[in-house]
């Protein structure tokens, strides 16, 4: 992990190599052993420690292109990946590639809390304790639910279910759980699309401290949501492929957040950015 | 009944009624119409009311015959048995036929350690099988195979799991040149237990939502590693529950035993040997010509039920757990 985390001070300039972190280079997913595509020829380049959002309409594979990161998508059946995802020059679906090595490097935090039935500090401890942690695990515990924000409404009661945190709280600690790895990267699928505002507000507030220590790629439906958080913004929208039925998903425009919000190359991303479909 | 006002209203309709066929039934309606249309009040007499009436007199006597052989054979085996409940009873071996006194201790003793045997084979596989169609099966040919294989297990009688033991261990003579013995009669019962405890492991485990799964996964946890430390503890509570009352049935069983375990006049005297049970003590006690035996079945009847019934109430006990 310090020695990925190189801190890089330079100005961003999209194709510097030594500060990507995940690459996509023509990735194409489907389901149903490739019966139904769902996104198509994407490449994109994720640069470190900085947030990128993805946003665009329903089904248009954003979430499905998340998953790919980290390999989540190996537990749906039939899901097939051709291109290349390249994490740190290293091709994440390589054969010799080992899936479990793969997600304690890159978390991920899903769209509904869920919390494990255990206590909030068994949230916490059963990540790192898996991954071969020999630290003080109290204080482990204690800083990672301060970088979620946590801490303090839940010092009190570590000895409780984790179910016994309110909604947004929950996704808290499984951000704090996700923390608690150490991964270089999180990856967070509509993270608050389940919450209240004031939720909503906390976990961004809690996003911004987390990119100076991770990477972090969040799918989100709320376009203030990113324009509030990332960095870079990456829109996918449905088109028509030819000799193919149905709508697919692809990769539309990326590029810093300022541009794609105020400046877009692409008429479907204005549109879609002035709230004009999706 | 409740309604002292409608009560005028119904001894009228009561009088209209015998003319009222059914040509004219719109016409005495017309006329009953001004008296009770107004009124809000039911009219017992009404066709919808009568037949609501008299199907729920039917559900009732129907719901009151199938408690009755509950209750009845609780209070019998009370009676008869119940009063007869001592020390004595429960700790000593039963008498020799035409002597008096003595008890049921070896069976009882027996009785556990056959449910003990046929649990530490049936909870392992068992459980190991539910997972494997829970959480390895790709819903495949092989996996409904079982599937199926377990329905039809769970309907085999089971004096044919008792047969086939006896064919596979008892006449074969494979355990030290044994014939029966209270490792053949746990393997019996075993066979028993295996359906249930397969299929409430396999639906306990596809209750636990899927996003816990992706949880765990996703802070790294390998299949091994989510499955023991969080999708099991999770579903711990069917799965104990659907284990309980397996052996609540199991121990209850008699015609597997007969051919496997035995009968022993004699206190236990190791797992490779004949053994006591309370269910064979009382298939063999209870047609003896002697009141001291049939006694001694009727009390090993009460032990019996009341085992069963408080691991019944265990295992609703257990499900009714909250989980934390």
């Amino acid at each position: 992990m310090t020695t990925s985390m190189n801190p890089s001070s330079r100005p961003q300039s999209a194709s510097a190599a030594p500060d990507t972190c995940l690459s996509l280079e023509n990735v194409s997913i489907s389901y149903g052993n490739g019966k139904n595509v769902a996104v198509n020829n994407v490449f994109m380049e994720i640069p470190k420690g900085k947030v990128t959002a993805f946003i665009g309409p329903s089904g248009c594979g954003k979430s499905t292109v998340l998953r790919a990161l980290n390999r989540m998508n190996d537990l749906i059946e039939g899901c097939g990946l051709t291109g290349r995802v390249l994490f740190d020059g290293q091709d994440l679906y390589d054969k010799r590639v080992d899936p479990v090595e793969v997600r304690r490097r890159i978390g991920m935090v899903f769209q509904k809390p869920n919390p494990f039935p255990k206590s909030i500090y068994e949230n916490i401890a059963f990540g790192a304790r898996i991954n071969g942690f020999q630290g003080d695990m109290d204080e482990l515990v204690e800083t990672s639910l301060r970088k979620a924000a946590l801490w303090d409404e839940a010092k009190d009661k570590l000895k409780e279910s984790g179910f016994s945190l309110s909604g947004g709280q929950q996704q808290r600690l499984c951000i704090a759980r996700t923390i608690a790895v150490e991964p270089e990267v999180i990856l967070m699928d509509e993270p608050c699309s389940a919450l209240d505002p004031i939720s909503t507000l906390k976990i961004e507030e809690t996003m911004h401290e987390l990119k100076k220590t991770f990477t972090i790629v969040i799918v989100t439906h709320n376009m203030q949501q990113a324009t509030r958080v990332s960095d870079l913004t990456g829109f996918f929208n449905v088109t028509n492929m030819p000799d193919y039925e149905g709508k697919v998903g692809c990769l539309e425009e990326f590029g810093e957040t300022e541009r794609i919000f105020n400046s877009p190359a692409q008429q479907a991303t204005q549109d879609y950015v002035s709230g004009r479909f999706g | 009944m409740y309604w002292p006002n409608g009560l005028s209203v119904v001894s009228a309709f009561v009088t209209l009624e015998p003319d009222m066929t059914t040509s004219s039934f719109s016409a005495s309606n017309q006329r009953l119409g001004d008296a009770a249309k107004s009124s809000l009040h039911r009219r017992p007499n009404l066709p919808r009311n009568r037949w609501n009436a008299l199907f729920t007199l039917l559900a009732a006597l129907f719901a009151a015959i199938v408690v009755l052989p509950l209750v009845l054979v609780l209070v019998y085996v009370v009676i008869k048995g119940g009063s007869m409940m001592s020390l004595k009873m429960l700790t000593e071996l039963p008498p020799a036929p035409g002597m008096t006194g003595g008890g049921i201790g070896n069976a009882i003793l027996g009785t556990l350690v056959v449910s003990l045997v046929a649990a530490l084979i049936a909870i392992p596989v068992g459980v190991g099988g539910g997972i494997y169609l829970a959480e390895y099966s790709k819903s495949g040919a092989f996996a409904s195979f079982v599937r199926f294989g377990t329905n039809v297990l769970s309907g085999v009688p089971s004096i044919i799991c008792g047969v086939f033991i006896y064919g596979l261990i008892v006449a074969t003579r494979i355990f030290f040149d044994q014939s029966y013995s209270a490792m053949a009669g746990g393997m019996a019962l075993s066979v028993l237990m295996l359906p249930t405890i397969i299929k409430t492991t396999d639906e306990g485990l596809k209750l636990v939502p899927q996003e816990l799964r992706w949880g765990a996964i996703g802070v790294g946890a390998s299949k091994f590693v989510t499955i023991t430390s969080i999708t099991l503890p999770t579903a711990m509570k069917p799965i104990a529950t659907g284990i309980v009352l397996s052996i609540a049935r199991a121990s209850g069983e008699t015609a597997p035993l007969i051919f496997t375990a035995l009968f022993s006049p004699f206190w236990p005297e190791g797992l490779f040997s004949p053994i006591a049970s309370m269910s064979v003590l009382i298939y063999n006690f209870a047609i003896m010509p002697y009141d001291v035996q049939i006694a001694l079945a009727w009390a090993t009847s009460f032990v019996l039920v009341m085992m069963i019934l408080v691991m019944n109430i265990f295992a609703r006990y257990l499900g009714s757990l909250n989980r934390n």
